[in-house]
Formats: structure tokens, C-alpha cells, sequence
């Protein structure tokens, strides 16, 4: 009888792993240590703060108006939605009324931002997934939006369009004939992009059932956005406290089954098909009228604090502002959803493969400017 | 089994040719050329003539693939250099053989330099054997098939060699990974083999082309199809890239190799789709043999679109992970593979010499046998393969209002 058994003769060991700060595939700057058995990760230390710039602080030194740029810096794939939350703290502050038609050009580009992002999450999704042509299309389709930003704000990224009391200037005349364009076209790109990789066999034995988080630890975790809708939750600021004129539109809050990547993955996808039906909406709604409350360019908010939500394509972003009445705030400090939805990371990756921990990270869709600001 | 056979065959007219022209090169009657050495030479230039070519043809080959990638992207592709970009892959060469050679410290330095070495030179050892058309090969090896099969594992040494010396933890996953799909998809590959050897009764490449009546695709349907899975696998081409799984562990086995090196392990993966699209033309589909054209066009052509498909699929799928990989070589193309085996050598039991009428019965059969097989193993498959539940549709949930939601 020969024996077989490897006790006591193979001494295996853990392997440690460092994945990142510079690996193609943690969205930026995240490192993961992962000590793993062959290729099963036994337990994992995430490190961040590689692109901490203390935004945070710099708030603290900056005129109110300029801040808006620093927002813009922030999640850096969803310019207009950071601009538009810190807009609304400082609004809010001052008690500043803001011009419906502004409201609904703020509104129409962040829904239009947010199918940018979504756009992006699924193209760098794909490529988590070994597959290397949705981004490319994304990207097309994407390339299309910055297109109609440049000609409505003047910038690709960074736009500083939106502003204290209204936006910066009012839209392109032939601004509705060109949405509805770009709109007819994002559809039949997300289709596509649908087609080639949602339902793709590989695809979804890659995604199904891989990081899977119920809602209760989801939301312990404080996850939110598409991450925590992924696990059967419907919560959505601009539904739940709807903000600026959100409450006009009639739009429905995608919700996943299982909470695992591929839910994550389909929310997404779907909601860029709600935001285009709000897009939609907005355009036949939007009044004519000023586009900008005139405020000084020094602005005092009277002393207080105040703390605003809005959501953002990554979750819920909150803002907590507080003036002690000087030309610059006291003090800033922002909810970053991606920081908050990273957390849940060592909860998704236990006892996963080395190619799952890639597909859960992407799945969570982080940007590492918001995370570490 | 004799009949699809056909013993006569001319002599390798190619090589005999260049014989002649040395052996019968004569200054006043004196002819400076021993035997042996117009025998040396006659070879020498054969081979060197078929390398350059392969060479050449993969070169232009990466400008087509990144042109046609392109367009399957909906981009342009390379366009800057020469002509419609022609000149990129001169441009790529230069650019790499000028670029620094590093060389990590704490590799295993022999083993590191001659990686690369190792690996070309097996997808080039592949076209010693290949027919490129009517009468035009290197060697007509009795083992033609088994060299074959021999000569594609020796990448896998090089990728362990490559893996093992960087002292990388990443290009030793690269090289794991790397070793165990071999040693999963050499088993599929061999036996989707043995029912196209059983039809031809011979292993020389040679004579497996003049056997096919027919292309083998339409006897060996099933045989084809596990034949291209574990060919990509063992090219590591798409689905099945986790070896350099570019978004998992950053460039696999060769991480940590730059300049020239690289382009070394570039090149021969670049060549490896050429070498599989050359044997699966040979095997399956009736080598060079077509009618009007000439028989090497028709091997070019082939092979094109062979490599093209290929191409496709690359530029299509996302990949697998490296357990549902094994998974799909253990408990998919394995039993397949055996069914076929058993089915062709049950066909060639009964029909020993069929007749036209029988191979197309035999046609018919495997056809049948291989969309049901498929079609059933998937369904098996599509649960076993992960650990998802049967495929159902979204449910998109939609909340209207406030009021749903508590």
C-alpha cells in the first residue's frame, strides 16, 4: 500500500500578495495586502490614503466659491454631482432660493454625469472581467457626454459650472435638439454594451453569486447607492428626501435579488436607463428664467452648520458644512459613499479567488480620489 | 483503417528542387558542392526561409490583429506609421530593441535570459511538420501529430522558467496557473486527436490532409470543437488568458522582463495562433486543398481564417476563472473527448471502407451527436461550471414612490 498522504511532508505556507498601489486593476491607488493559499485569499489588509490631497482642509482656506473646484476633485468621474452637493450645503446655509431653470439644468447634467459613470463602471467592469471590448464602447458612448459638457459647461472634467445660487451660464440654444440626439444614441450604446457583455455565459459565471453581501451587513456597513440597492434595498436620496426638483420626475430605483457583482453590475446598467427617462422629463419640463441667483463674490453665510445628502452615481454623498461667519467655512467634512461602500471589502473578499477579489473591487466601483480625498 | 488513405505521393518537390540546384552547380565540369553539403544547404535554407516567413507573416500578422481589434472596438486601430499604419510593427521593434534590458535583482539569472529562448522556439518547431501545400514541407515525420503534441508543452517550461526565476510572486502565479492548464487541456487536446488519426490511420500531417475525402470538421464535429477550446488554452489565448491575466496578475510569468525580452515572449504568442490556425487547417480542414487555386494560397487562406476566428473570440469573450477552467477541461471536454473517441472508432469499426453515401451518413451522425452533446453538457454545465443558480431573467423592481418602500 502506497501512501498517499502529503501530512507532515509538504510544508505549504501562505503566500503574501501585494496588490497595489500600482496594479492595473484597483482602480487607482488602492493596495491590498492578500495573504492567500495557492489562490484563495485567507485574509486581506487594505491600505489607502495614497491619493490623499487633505481637500478636506483645503476647503477650510479657500473662499466659498472656489471650493466648488476642489469638489470637483474629489470623485473625479462625477464632477457635476460633487459640485452640486456642496452648492446645495452653501444654499442651504445662506437660505440662498435657486432659479427653477437652473435647478432643472443641474439636474439634467447630473443624470447626465451619472450615466457617464455608469457608462465607465461597465467598460472598466468588463475589463476586471477579462473582457476587452465594453469599455471600449463605453467609452464611445462616454466620449459623446463629455462632448455635450464641453459645449454646455466649457470643460470635459472640472467644469466648475455649477455654482452658489445657480449654475454658470445658461445652456446652448439648440440644447434640447442636441439631448435628445446624444440620448437616442446612449441607448442604443448601452444596448450594446448590454448584449455583448450582461448575460455572456463566462460573464456571468465570473459575476453571479461572487461577492455576495445581505442587506443587513450591507448596511451596517454603511453602503450605499447601486452597491447597497444591489442587495434588495431601495433607498435613493433623490427618492427618499428628494432634493431640487427630483420630486417632478417619475423614475423608478433599480433593485437587485442576491447583492452579488452581478447585481451590482445590472443596477447600474439599469439605472442609466432611469436617468435618461429623467433626462427626458426635465427637458420638456424646463422653464424658461434666469439661471443664477446674483450673490456677491465673497460670500458670509451667516454662522451655523448644515449637513445635506445627495446621491451620487456611487452612493450617498453628505456634506456638513459649518461658517462661523467668515468668508471661508470652519469646517468641511464630506461622506464619500466610495469610502463608505470600501469598507464592506474584507466582508466581500473572504474566501474568494485572486480573479474574484479583481471582479468584487470593480464591482464596488470606488473612485480613490473620493476615498481619500 | 486503409481506405480514405492514399498511399502515392510524389516526392517533396521543394526540397528536391534546391538539391538539385547545388548538387548540379558545376564550374568546368568541377562541381564545388560535396553531397553533403548541398544536402546541408538545401535544408539549411529551407528552414531559414520558413522561419523568416512565419516571422514576417506574425509581424504583419499584429498590425492585422490590432487594426481588426480595433474595428471590433469601434476605434481606429494603429494608423500613425507607414501606409494605414503598416509600419507599426517596425516602429514596435525598434522601440524595443532600444529600450533599457532590466533585469530585477534576486532573479535567477540564467534561467531568467534563457526563458524567453525557450519559448519561441517551440511555436516555430510546430511548422517543421506542417504541410504548406501540394508537396511543401520541412519534414514528413511518421509522428508528425506527436511532435506536435510534444513541441506545444515546452512553452509551459519556459513560462515556469520565466515565472520561477523573476522572483515574482506574480509571475509565479502567472506560472502556475500556466502549468496547470497544460497539464488539464494536453488531455482534451490529444484525445479530440486520436479521432482524427483513427479516420486517417496515419500520424504524419502529410498524410492526414490527402486522407480527408472531406474536411474532418464535418466527420469530427465534436472533435473540432474540443480541439479549438484546448488549442486556446494552450495558447492562452482568450477566454482562457489567466496565465497573464492582465487585470489579476499584471502581465503573468513575464512581469518583469522589458526591452527586447518581452518582445521575444511577445512575438512567439503572437506566432502561437498561427501555428494552432496551421494545425487545425491541417487536421480539420483539408490542409492545403481546394480547388482552381493554388495549394499554398489555399493554406494561406485557411489558416487566416482560422486565425481569424480565433481573433473573434479574443476580441469578444471575458475570461475564465482559473477553477472554472479546470473545471471545463475535467468535467466537459473530457468526457466529450472520450464519447468522440468511442463514436469514431465505432464508425470505423462498422464502416471499414465507406462509400460516399456512408461518409455522409457518418456526417449526419456526428453532427447530430455533437449539437446534442453540446447542448446537454452546457445545460449540465452552466450550474456545475459556477456556483450560480440557473440563469433567470432580472427582476427589476421598480419603486414608484415613497409609499413602497416600508
Amino acid at each position: 500500500m502506497v501512501d498517499l498522504s502529503t501530512e507532515g511532508q509538504l510544508d505549504t505556507v501562505q503566500m503574501m500578495v501585494n496588490m497595489g498601489p500600482q496594479h492595473p486593476s484597483t482602480h487607482g491607488v488602492f493596495r491590498m495586502v492578500l495573504w492567500v493559499d495557492g489562490e484563495r485569499i485567507v485574509d486581506l489588509e487594505p491600505h489607502i490614503g495614497y491619493l490623499h490631497r487633505g481637500s478636506e482642509k483645503l476647503c477650510e482656506g479657500e473662499l466659498y466659491v472656489q471650493i466648488v473646484t476642489l469638489f470637483d476633485r474629489m470623485d473625479y468621474i462625477s464632477n457635476l454631482n460633487n459640485e452640486m452637493i456642496f452648492c446645495r450645503a452653501v444654499e442651504r446655509l445662506m437660505g440662498l432660493a435657486v432659479p427653477e431653470r437652473a435647478e432643472y439644468i443641474r439636474v439634467i447634467l447630473c443624470e447626465l454625469n451619472r450615466v457617464a459613470s455608469h457608462l465607465l463602471f461597465c467598460g472598466t467592469f468588463g475589463i476586471d472581467a477579462g473582457a476587452m471590448t465594453p469599455i471600449m464602447y463605453a467609452f464611445r458612448d462616454r466620449e459623446k457626454i463629455q462632448s455635450m459638457f464641453e459645449a454646455v459647461t466649457g470643460a470635459r472634467m472640472m467644469h466648475n459650472y455649477i455654482r452658489i445660487g445657480g449654475v454658470k451660464g445658461d445652456v446652448p440654444d439648440d440644447f434640447s435638439q442636441r439631448m435628445g440626439a446624444l440620448l437616442k444614441v446612449l441607448r442604443q450604446g448601452i444596448n450594446e454594451t448590454d448584449k455583448l457583455l450582461s448575460f455572456s455565459e463566462i460573464f456571468l459565471a465570473r459575476t453571479k453569486g461572487i461577492g455576495v453581501i445581505d442587506a443587513e451587513t450591507a448596511i451596517a456597513y454603511g453602503m450605499s447607492g447601486p452597491s447597497l440597492r444591489a442587495c434588495g434595498v431601495p433607498m435613493d436620496v433623490r427618492k427618499d428626501e428628494p432634493y431640487s426638483v427630483y420630486d417632478r420626475f417619475d423614475f423608478g430605483i433599480p433593485i437587485g435579488e442576491k447583492g452579488d457583482s452581478w447585481d451590482r453590475y445590472y443596477v447600474r446598467v439599469e439605472e442609466m436607463r432611469q436617468s435618461m427617462r429623467i433626462i427626458e422629463q426635465a427637458l420638456e419640463q424646463m422653464p424658461d428664467g434666469p439661471t443664477i441667483t446674483p450673490s456677491r463674490l465673497v460670500l458670509r453665510p451667516p454662522q451655523g452648520e448644515v449637513y445635506v445628502r445627495g446621491e451620487n452615481p456611487r452612493g450617498e454623498i453628505g456634506v456638513y458644512l459649518v461658517s462661523n461667519g467668515a468668508d471661508k467655512p470652519y469646517r468641511v467634512k464630506v461622506r464619500p459613499p466610495s469610502f463608505c461602500n470600501l469598507m464592506a471589502i474584507k466582508e466581500l473578499l473572504k474566501d474568494t479567488y485572486i480573479a474574484d477579489a479583481v471582479v468584487i473591487l470593480g464591482s464596488l466601483d470606488i473612485v480613490l480620489g473620493e476615498v481619500d480625498r | 483503417m486503409e481506405p480514405i488513405y492514399v498511399p502515392f505521393r510524389e516526392a517533396n518537390s521543394f526540397y528536391r528542387n534546391l538539391y538539385d540546384l547545388f548538387a548540379e552547380w558545376s564550374f568546368w565540369g568541377v562541381s564545388p558542392i560535396p553531397d553533403w553539403l548541398a544536402y546541408f544547404l538545401a535544408g539549411f535554407l529551407i528552414v531559414f526561409a520558413v522561419v523568416n516567413t512565419v516571422v514576417i507573416v506574425t509581424t504583419i500578422g499584429t498590425w492585422v490583429e490590432r487594426r481588426l481589434i480595433g474595428r471590433f472596438q469601434s476605434r481606429l486601430g494603429p494608423n500613425r506609421w507607414g501606409p494605414w499604419g503598416l509600419l507599426t510593427p517596425v516602429a514596435d521593434a525598434v522601440k524595443l530593441l532600444s529600450k533599457e534590458d532590466t533585469r530585477p535583482e534576486g532573479v535567477d539569472r540564467w534561467v531568467f535570459n534563457l526563458a524567453p529562448l525557450v519559448f519561441i522556439v517551440s511555436p516555430l518547431l510546430v511548422f517543421a511538420v506542417i504541410p504548406f501545400g501540394k508537396n511543401t514541407y520541412i519534414a514528413n515525420l511518421n509522428i508528425g501529430i506527436l511532435f506536435i503534441i510534444a513541441v506545444t508543452t515546452v512553452p509551459t517550461i519556459a513560462m515556469f522558467m520565466a515565472g520561477w526565476a523573476s522572483g515574482n510572486r506574480y509571475s509565479l502565479f502567472g506560472a502556475m496557473r500556466g502549468v496547470a492548464q497544460l497539464v488539464s487541456y494536453e488531455v482534451p487536446m490529444v484525445l479530440s486527436i486520436v479521432g482524427v488519426l483513427l479516420l486517417a490511420g496515419s500520424l504524419s500531417l502529410v498524410d492526414i490532409v490527402e486522407a480527408q475525402r472531406i474536411p474532418f470538421i464535418l466527420l469530427q464535429p465534436l472533435g473540432f470543437f474540443i480541439f479549438l477550446l484546448a488549442i486556446s488554452a494552450e495558447m492562452n489565448r482568450s477566454p482562457f488568458d489567466i496565465v497573464e491575466a492582465d487585470s489579476e496578475l499584471v502581465a503573468g510569468f513575464h512581469t518583469e522582463y522589458s526591452g527586447m525580452k518581452w518582445g521575444t515572449f511577445q512575438l512567439a504568442e503572437f506566432i502561437a495562433p498561427f501555428g494552432a490556425a496551421s494545425i487545425i487547417t491541417t487536421l480539420f480542414l483539408k490542409g492545403w486543398d481546394g480547388p482552381l487555386l493554388p495549394s499554398h494560397l489555399w493554406f494561406f487562406l485557411k489558416v487566416c481564417f482560422v486565425w481569424f476566428v480565433l481573433l473573434w473570440i479574443r476580441a469578444t469573450l471575458p475570461r475564465l476563472r482559473v477553477d472554472q477552467i479546470m473545471g471545463l477541461a475535467w468535467k466537459f471536454l473530457f468526457p466529450l473527448g472520450i464519447l468522440n473517441l468511442f463514436i469514431t472508432a465505432a464508425e470505423v469499426l462498422v464502416w471499414e471502407t465507406p462509400t460516399t453515401v456512408q461518409l455522409w451518413a457518418m456526417v449526419g451522425i456526428n453532427w447530430v451527436i455533437a449539437i446534442v452533446c453540446l447542448v446537454a453538457v452546457s445545460h449540465l454545465m452552466s450550474d456545475k461550471l459556477s456556483t450560480r443558480a440557473p440563469l433567470a431573467p432580472f427582476p427589476v423592481r421598480v419603486r414608484r414612490d415613497l409609499r413602497e418602500v416600508r
